[in-house]
């Protein structure tokens, strides 16, 4: 049986969450210029304020009318999170050496995960979330578990609607002109801490998005989930040039498809049979990323630094 | 009658080091008031303490009869003062029409934006001809048109020019220097900063000499270009 086509599938589904994720990363690097290395925690928060929700709501309620509310209770703590971290954490340190806010940023996201695993209930090991009610979907040779059904639709709408913000309204238009040139900017009317602070609601909202479907695709979450997740956004907001939010959707599915092509295939290849499968993964995505740091460091949409400058 | 803008003994430090120790001078509406000196008087600083860049350790700004210190850089631009940065500063990866768009920031009189895009694209054609093109791509001086047009989109009060001839060719920078003309001449207030004493002084009603971080000498823009010392020190005579 040809298994091409389901590992395309699953690769695209795993690129379009990583994809999600790494918006948080590159919208607030283009912006401040700060890797925020707690936005994997950021993502996880979205994902138990979502499950949160649904425990709140009544049992047995239909997963259609839970799904819109687990949502937006998702998004209001993700968002919550990111905010109060820029407003209280890294604004605080704007104009210090480089290496504050981004030993700030790896100190929150150790909190976060730390407060999630000691005061969320039974958050030490992972907690269950709710699935939504259709069994997977045949297409031709490809299943689609009902998980992934809502990522591949949650996923482009997002990104689509993102691109249609920052180009076409005049909040956007203000995005841009800030990333370019923040003295500028000012120079022209645009209050440029709002603007940070949308960028980091932006990322929030959609780590939520991206929180929720790692809920719905993997049946759980748990006070770790960020770490490994938040890591290979990153790569990916890198490997599609960081600050380009064109960058970090195909960033994000180039590594989704790498990490599934090397999972399945590599292990065909002469003398590599012990580096196949799921165990080895992380270890091809985190090589990928070596590569495009070696070869293309800008990444595949970034632009040369020099005209940043 | 009071001044558009009244400096009074500002003082503005990096740190522990004073770049501006105490100036004042004050622009009426319709003139053209020039600062001149060498690199590292405190020209930019004060522009920049102006516009809201930079805050002043003390001293006392008022614009249009109030008070600037203290107001963030973003609302300043709404008061009526636009600033055009020193090496120009545009957005390199917006069009020159995006670049435009975004001096008018705050207005919303879309009938009226539209118009005095126009009226950029008359006073530099170039610009109208490339106005799809991004602005990192300009030539120096079409940079400099572009940001000088960009700050007039704000229908300033009171315009803001530092260093408009750094870094240009002779031709370009006449052409810089006739369009200054031109804007004092349809009435629009402006604040110079130039290294190019001789052209600054030459078209300007007022003149004041800045050394490392003071005024040393002021007067109309006709008696600093016939004065002796100014002569020696600025247009490189004997």
């Amino acid at each position: 049986m040809n298994t091409l086509p389901q590992q395309l599938a699953n690769g695209l589904f795993l690129g379009s969450m990583y994809g999600l994720i790494a918006i948080g990363y590159t919208m607030v690097y283009g912006i401040v210029q700060l890797i925020n290395f707690a936005h994997g925690e950021i993502f996880m928060t979205g994902g138990f304020g979502a499950l949160t929700v649904y425990l709140a709501l009544p049992d047995g309620i239909s997963m259609w009318i839970a799904l819109p509310a687990m949502l937006i209770g998702g998004a209001l703590v993700a968002v919550l999170i990111a905010v109060g971290a820029e407003r209280f954490a890294y604004r605080p340190l704007r104009g210090a050496p480089r290496l504050a806010p981004l030993i700030t940023a790896i100190g929150l996201s150790l909190a976060l995960q730390q407060a999630v695993f000691n005061w969320y209930p039974d958050a030490k090991s992972a907690r269950v979330f709710p699935q939504l009610p259709f069994g997977p979907v045949h297409l031709g040779s490809v299943t689609v578990q009902s998980g992934d059904v809502f990522l591949i639709i949650a996923a482009p709408l997002c990104m689509a609607v993102l691109a249609f913000f920052v180009r076409l309204s005049r909040t956007g238009r203000a995005m841009q002109a800030t990333a370019q040139d923040p003295d500028t900017a000012q120079l022209m009317g645009i209050d440029t801490n709002r603007i940070i602070v949308i960028a980091f609601a932006i990322g929030g909202l959609f780590a939520a998005v991206a929180g929720l479907s790692y809920g719905l695709k993997y049946g759980s979450v748990s006070y770790d989930m960020g770490f490994i997740a938040g890591l290979k956004a990153f790569t990916a907001a890198v490997l599609g040039g960081i600050g380009n939010i064109y960058g970090a959707m195909l960033g994000g599915l180039v590594l989704g498809l790498a990490e599934a092509m090397a999972t399945a295939y590599i292990a065909d290849i002469p003398g590599m049979h012990q580096l196949g499968g799921g165990g080895w993964a992380s270890v091809w995505a985190f090589v990928l990323l070596i590569l495009v740091l070696l070869f293309r460091p800008q990444g595949l949409l970034g632009e040369r630094v020099a005209d940043r400058a | 009658m009071t001044a558009l803008l009244e400096v009074e003994d500002l003082r503005v430090a990096y740190g522990k080091i004073e770049a501006v120790k105490g100036i004042s001078f004050s622009v009426e509406a319709g003139q053209v008031v020039t600062l001149i000196g060498t690199n590292g008087a405190g020209k930019t600083t004060t522009l920049r303490t102006l516009s809201g860049l930079l805050k002043p350790s003390s001293g006392r700004i008022l614009f249009d009869g109030k008070p600037l210190t203290g107001v963030p850089a973003h609302k300043i631009v709404s008061l009526g003062l636009a600033h055009s940065p020193e090496g120009r500063h545009i957005f390199p990866r917006l069009s020159i029409a995006e670049n435009l768009q975004l001096g008018a920031f705050l207005r919303k009189d879309k009938e009226g934006i539209e118009k005095d895009i126009q009226r950029a694209y008359d006073l530099f054609p170039i610009l109208g001809e490339r106005r799809k093109q991004a602005a990192g791509t300009l030539s120096g001086g079409e940079q400099q048109m572009l940001a000088m047009g960009r700050a007039l989109m704000s229908q300033p009060k009171l315009l803001m020019l530092d260093e408009p001839s750094m870094g240009l060719s002779p031709i370009m920078m006449q052409k810089i220097m006739a369009t200054i003309v031109e804007l004092k001449a349809s009435g629009t207030t402006i604040l110079l900063v130039e290294q190019n004493a001789q052209a600054a002084l030459s078209l300007a009603d007022q003149g004041h000499v800045m050394e490392v971080g003071s005024i040393v000498l002021s007067g109309s823009g006709q008696d600093l270009l016939h004065d002796e010392s100014v002569r020696k020190a600025y247009l490189g005579e004997d």
